[in-house]
């Protein structure tokens, strides 16, 4: 099963039309090793709908000069485009202001954006960070390294064997010196839904901070800041079907305000002499120098994309091709399921006894399907399940049962080779 | 799939199932730690050299079939050579993997028991794989001892 309270959730969701939105995709037509491609591995970057090509592209032809600098014509139009790409975003993750969405080169910069000017200032020797043990490197590392810039002490919420977030474990771990509590919204390497809601309230009953890592769930659930209550969520524009480059920093305006700037440059001030800087206001005080024009108007484009066909859609297709492949992998002898919890969105990672996942990206990869196999940058998960890799299908809107059926006929091709 | 058993031949997937001198040897003087963070291949090759001759060669570790069977292989083949021996071996398995052209034919009918991988030269993410446990080799020969060897 893949999640009953999830599937219920969403079972009066009407289905899609996938054969339609797959026409969206330009890239799925196309043949690779002479096989009809089957894109297996959006949970590493998701393809792109004509509608986020068409953006950049009429970006470029149409309304591109430098933002917020000219008093021209088409560079109020490019502010404008930009702007507004920042307005969805904010309605998209339903925060209060725009001020709130902070544009950054990713997910990755996110987070260390926040490591290094919410923890620098304010994370204190001896305070404590509670991270989880199914984050993805890029919510470990910043945390290490702020850890060498401050002394701060960090703690490791454990997973269970189906990879589920242990609640009871991370109350414990909890105290009064937890300044800040980062943890994914979902996994990348198990697919696990982590209890959010229930994670906030414990760490804002302590006093403490909660930034989500919002990278793999933005693609599959819809997201309201202001119910969640969490204080920052980061994310990539293009594991959302937009480009890359570009990704999101939402942060709650107070605590921002409170922030120093993250890099020097130009758009972050006001006025600079010699002597003296005084910065801008939030949100241009963290988007140094010339941003991703392009990239922001892409996200936009992405984020009216999935609007229109509705997440909530979207999850419930692919809660649907999820439990399909969970079920059919069943017929694959030996096949072992990493991440097994009762709430997953859009993720099958995998493992087949005596076959390394590397040889089986190659054999799936020759007829046309693309997996992802390794560590998926979450060596700890894979120390926990104590395996050195696995193979990953992720899930994306245009993903059908009949590539899951490939993907089922390519593992028995695996065994064959491998006997 | 014809191609999949260029690249899966049945030596290649004995070897991988059976690694020969898969062994922590009791005795080594030369040692080297091969990792490939990509797809998380690891090994550790023993090696007794005495006289400027491997007289013996074991390996341990984990890692994908192309990998361990490269590594099984190169063991069985590098046995009681010298050092500038298998320093041509690999000079030789490197330029049948990545060379502009296949070199036409083996040097030497040693060298042979090479040719079942070259088929991974049409896989240029796999290359990495087969030739780690060689780098590694030239670690271990490496009088400076260095201890991890890395091919990403
Ligand atoms: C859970 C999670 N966090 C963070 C990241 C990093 O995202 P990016 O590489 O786009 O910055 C990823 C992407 O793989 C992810 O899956």
């Amino acid at each position: 099963m893949t999640g009953a309270q999830r599937t219920d959730r969403h079972h009066n969701q009407p289905p899609l039309d996938v054969n339609r939105i797959r026409q969206d995709f330009p890239i799925l037509s196309r043949l690779v090793h002479g096989k009809k491609l089957v894109f297996l591995d959006s949970g590493a970057s998701a393809q792109k709908p004509r509608a986020v090509i068409d953006a950049i592209k009429n970006c470029y032809e149409n309304e591109y000069a430098n933002i917020h600098r000219g008093v021209y014509y088409l560079s109020q139009v490019a502010t404008e485009a930009f702007e507004e790409a920042r307005r969805k975003v904010q309605r998209f993750l339903n925060a209060a202001e725009s001020r709130e969405i902070i544009f950054v080169r990713g997910g990755t910069e996110a987070i260390n954006l926040v490591a290094q000017t919410y923890g620098r200032k304010f994370i204190k020797d001896g305070d404590e960070v509670v991270i989880s043990a199914m984050e993805h490197h890029a919510n470990i590392v910043p945390w290490q390294m702020l850890r060498e810039q401050t002394g701060l002490v960090l703690k490791v919420v454990p997973i269970n064997d189906d990879g589920e977030f242990m609640l009871e474990e991370y109350e414990k771990l909890l105290s009064p010196r937890t300044k800040l509590v980062a943890v994914t919204h979902v996994s990348n390497a198990l697919g696990t839904i982590t209890p959010v809601r229930e994670i906030i309230r414990l760490a804002h009953a302590k006093g403490a901070l909660v930034l989500l890592d919002g990278c793999q769930a933005v693609p599959h659930t819809p997201i309201d800041v202001q119910e969640l209550d969490c204080d920052f969520y980061a994310f990539s524009a293009h594991k959302l079907y937009g480009p890359s480059g570009i990704g999101i920093l939402y942060g709650k305006a107070q605590i921002l305000e409170a922030m120093p700037p993250y890099q020097g440059g130009g758009d972050m001030i006001v006025s600079v002499t010699f002597e003296h800087t005084e910065y801008n206001g939030i949100p241009h005080k963290f988007e140094a120098g010339t941003p991703h024009i392009s990239g922001a108007v892409g996200l936009g484009a992405a984020i009216d994309y999935v609007t229109a066909i509705g997440l909530d859609r979207i999850a419930a297709h692919e809660d649907r091709v999820l439990h399909y492949a969970t079920e059919r992998v069943k017929e694959i002898k030996g096949l072992r399921l990493i991440g097994t919890a009762k709430e997953k969105a859009g993720i099958l990672s995998f493992t087949l006894p005596n076959v390394h996942p590397h040889d089986i990206g190659t054999i799936l990869d020759k007829q046309g399907i693309a997996v992802r196999v390794g560590h998926h940058c979450a060596q700890p998960v894979m120390d926990r399940f104590d395996v050195p890799a696995t193979a990953r299908a992720s899930l994306a809107v245009y993903n059908t049962n009949e590539e899951i059926d490939a993907l089922i006929a390519g593992l028995h091709k695996v065994r064959e080779i491998f006997g | 799939m014809d191609d999949l058993r260029e690249l899966y031949q049945e030596v290649i997937l004995d070897h991988s199932k059976r690694p020969r001198n898969f062994r922590r040897p009791p005795t080594s003087n030369r040692q080297a730690k091969g990792h490939n963070p990509l797809c998380g291949d690891r090994l550790t090759l023993y090696l007794q050299v005495e006289d400027g001759r491997v007289a013996d060669v074991a390996f341990e570790g984990s890692g994908c079939a192309i990998s361990v069977a490269s590594a099984s292989l190169m063991t069985e083949m590098v046995k009681g050579k010298t050092i500038g021996e298998a320093e041509t071996m690999f000079h030789y398995f490197h330029e049948l993997l990545t060379g502009k052209s296949a070199p036409s034919a083996a040097p030497g009918p040693e060298f042979e028991k090479l040719s079942v991988l070259a088929g991974v030269r049409d896989y240029p993410v796999r290359v990495k794989c087969a030739t780690l446990p060689w780098h590694t080799l030239t670690a271990a020969l490496d009088a400076k001892p260095r201890d991890e060897i890395r091919t990403e």
